[in-house]
């Protein structure tokens, strides 16, 4: 086993780990501090997949930005354990609707991923040699190929600003 | 060396997660968690395929898919911080006012 697949492997492993760590604490500021853990590991994942850019990207933009976003949300409301009775995630199947659909939903999306799995035996082989993984290639492809994307992403982070504010914003009249 | 499938079974493991957390969990804010947990999970598919394609695709769809997460971040904390006003509650069950 080469070094590349042990780091995928701890890397995976970590994620993963991580991850359901992340949706089994009641403590919300715990799962988003697991959360960063999870995208740092996936960021070593991108760094092994030969996109720089994007692991760069993954730990200035998610862990820096958009986490600690949620990690002012969860100190400003100051409301951190979640307000359920002990028995409700050991019983979900027996509470009455949308839990249980959701329940339901969750053993048949777990049950297609076994399903799934058993059949991934099909060996796709090494990744071929050569990736395109400069910076220069990603930038020059966002401002020709993907210039009018880009500009609308522009206006979809402005749209999002003002309704953040205007969202979040007390009540003038109240 | 890990392939493809390797990559894409890793994906679909996080996606899963992602998904149990939006269905099992009553806490609208580690929900919002588990949606960004599936966003990373199809981020990875897509810098998987493009390594495997030999293009720079997967990399910049990855750098749209992480600015409309920002997007709903900011607009979905702004949406809870104003429910929270309301209902001092984080439980979605709370809200029910658009229930028939």
């Amino acid at each position: 086993m080469g070094s590349e697949a042990i780091a995928f492997y701890l890397f995976g492993a970590v994620a993963v780990i991580a991850s359901l760590l992340v949706i089994s604490q009641r403590n919300p500021i715990y799962s988003v501090l697991l959360l960063i853990a999870s995208f740092g590991a996936l960021s070593g994942l991108y760094v092994l997949l030969e996109a720089p850019f994007v692991a760069v990207t993954q730990i200035i933009v998610y862990a820096g930005a958009i986490m600690v976003l949620f990690l002012f949300v969860v100190m400003l409301l100051n409301a951190p354990h979640e307000e359920t009775e002990r028995d409700e995630r050991l019983h979900a199947f027996k509470k009455p609707g949308p839990v249980r659909f959701g329940a339901v939903l969750a053993a048949a999306l777990a049950t297609e991923l076994a399903w799934a799995l058993t059949r991934a035996g099909g060996e796709t082989g090494a990744f071929p040699g050569a990736a395109v993984s400069s910076v220069r290639a990603i930038g020059k492809a966002l401002f020709t190929e993907y210039a009018f994307p880009f500009e609308v992403t522009s206006i979809l982070i402005l749209v999002a600003m003002v309704g953040a504010v205007v969202l979040a914003k007390r009540d003038a009249r109240g | 060396m890990p392939s493809l499938s390797d990559y894409l079974v890793l994906s679909a493991i996080l996606f899963a997660i992602g998904t149990a957390g939006v269905l099992i969990r009553r806490n609208i804010i580690t929900i919002l968690l588990s949606v960004e947990i599936m966003l990373n999970a199809v981020n990875l598919s897509f810098v998987a395929f493009g390594r495997a394609l030999g293009t720079a695709d997967g990399q910049i769809i990855v750098f749209f898919v992480m600015t409309v997460a920002a997007a709903e971040a900011a607009v979905g904390l702004a949406i809870v911080i104003g429910l929270f006003r309301h209902r001092e509650s984080l439980n979605p069950s709370t809200f029910t006012s658009l229930k028939w």
